[in-house]
């Protein structure tokens, strides 16, 4: 009893010095990288949104290679031609909309009745034909998943683009590979005018998707929820901006 | 005790079974975390060793959790500044390596006792006993499970047919799965105790 270290005094001393260090290690560091990893996470919006597009430096048949970000930000301003921001009934441009944050919005939108989302969406434009580019956010196995989707004028799917955070290496995770990206692009998004979205099937047997009409794509093995978890949050995301799309290309006409 | 095979943290000692399962369906992502694990462990054993006449016994686990907890997310917050991408990959493994047991098991049986730089080697020497164990199992389950490598097919491909696919062969789903890591493990388990008798406790 009588080592220093053993009395009380001495390990509430200890614990208040050593919290004290450690957070303000953390805060510290975290404050002085707080600039470069905001800007690092606007660069990865905007590649993810070019992405989904089509946008993007892809060179063999399983890579996943955005822009780079010193090009990233002329590449962004020149293919995407407008940003709209919807809220309830009113559509506003802003060149910053793709800033807006998904989660944030969605969660004052649940606590608060009132509150109408703003619903960011990009309006594209690649090879002469004209894209939508909405985001979408749900939920995985483990964590959050999200993604972009870029529908073009016959409101068939141009191009997906999916992250997580959280999903197991190897299975959830794969939603990131190409080969289960890939196969989004042609597939029809409504059946005679009523939105269906995209199924992540099981027993579907279509690896490369050809049959683009049935609103299904393959699951991936050992990843059922986190495939549900896509096909919901297509379901639910990608509805709330199909009667904007409409309007927007019914006024082009 | 040579950590590599006859003190193995994950066949004979028992630690890091939870990461081991989770991480090894892919061969790179099993690597990876091989490499992140030996690097936390190093600074951490050595960082807890030189503390180590200072910390007070009763809260020990508490202040080993903090220094681990810490050193992997000041590690989280560069990759993000410096090195995105890399934070991108690498963010799932975040919280599998700071609940690694093998960590604070080394840090409770070593660290605590001995000197930096002993410290430094102990960490060293089970974060690659660690890694082995890993890679053997991440490559028996990606070649069996998906037929790929690194992410390489190497059977041929099994959308199109063509290789090893031709001839009729399908990948085994189940090897993805964490239940049949741990059969891995169990059947590394066996072939190191056939291979060396005294390892078998009675």
């Amino acid at each position: 009893m009588s080592k220093l270290t053993d009395k009380n005094s001495y390990t509430i001393i200890f614990s208040v010095i050593m919290v004290l260090v450690v957070g303000s290690l953390l805060a510290g560091v975290a404050q002085s990288l707080r600039e470069r990893i905001t800007e690092n996470e606007r660069f990865e919006k905007q590649q993810n949104i070019l992405y989904a597009m089509g946008v993007n430096n892809n060179d063999g048949p399983s890579d996943v290679a955005f822009v780079p970000t010193d090009v990233v930000g002329e590449k962004f301003d020149t293919y995407i031609k407008r940003q709209l921001v919807i809220q309830g009934n009113e559509i506003t441009e802003d060149p910053e909309a793709y800033l807006i944050d998904v989660k944030q919005e969605e969660s004052r939108a649940k606590s608060n009745k009132d509150y109408q989302r703003r619903l960011p969406m990009f309006i594209g434009e690649k090879d002469g034909e004209t894209v939508y580019i909405v985001p979408m956010r749900g939920s995985g196995l483990w964590d959050a998943i999200w993604g972009f989707m870029a529908i073009d004028t016959d409101f068939r799917v141009a191009g997906v683009f999916f992250d997580h955070a959280g999903e197991t290496p190897g299975l959830g995770a794969n939603i990131k590979e190409r080969y289960f990206m890939d196969p989004f692009e042609g597939e029809a998004l409504l059946d005679n005018g009523t939105f269906k979205g995209v199924t992540v099937a099981k027993g579907n047997n279509d690896p490369r998707n050809d049959r683009k009409e049935d609103h299904k794509v393959d699951a991936l093995a050992g990843s059922t929820i986190t495939g549900d978890g896509v096909t919901a949050m297509i379901r639910r995301d990608v509805a709330l901006y199909i009667p904007h799309i409409k309007k927007l290309i019914e006024e082009q006409q | 005790m040579d950590p590599l095979t006859d003190d193995n943290p994950i066949t004979i000692q028992v630690l890091g079974i939870c990461s081991a399962l989770a991480i090894t369906a892919e061969l790179r992502a099993s690597v990876v975390m091989a490499i992140s694990v030996l690097a936390v462990m190093a600074i951490g054993n050595v960082v807890i060793s030189l503390m180590r006449n200072v910390i007070p016994s009763k809260i020990r686990i508490i202040v080993q959790l903090i220094v681990v907890a810490t050193l992997v997310i000041l590690v989280d917050l560069i990759l993000k500044a410096f090195a995105f991408e890399l934070s991108k990959q690498l963010s799932v493994f975040i919280g599998l390596i700071i609940t690694n047991c093998i960590i604070m098991g080394r840090f409770e049986a070593f660290a605590l006792g001995n000197n930096p730089w002993h410290s430094l080697l102990d960490g060293i020497g089970n974060a690659a006993g660690y890694g082995i164990i890993l890679v053997i199992v991440g490559f028996f389950r990606e070649l069996l499970g998906s037929g790929t490598l690194f992410g390489y097919k190497v059977l041929g491909d099994s959308i199109e047919k063509t290789g090893l696919y031709a001839l009729g062969y399908e990948n085994n789903g189940f090897m993805v799965l964490s239940p049949m890591a741990l059969i891995v493990i169990g059947i590394i388990i066996w072939v190191q105790r056939t291979r060396n008798k005294e390892l078998i406790e009675d």
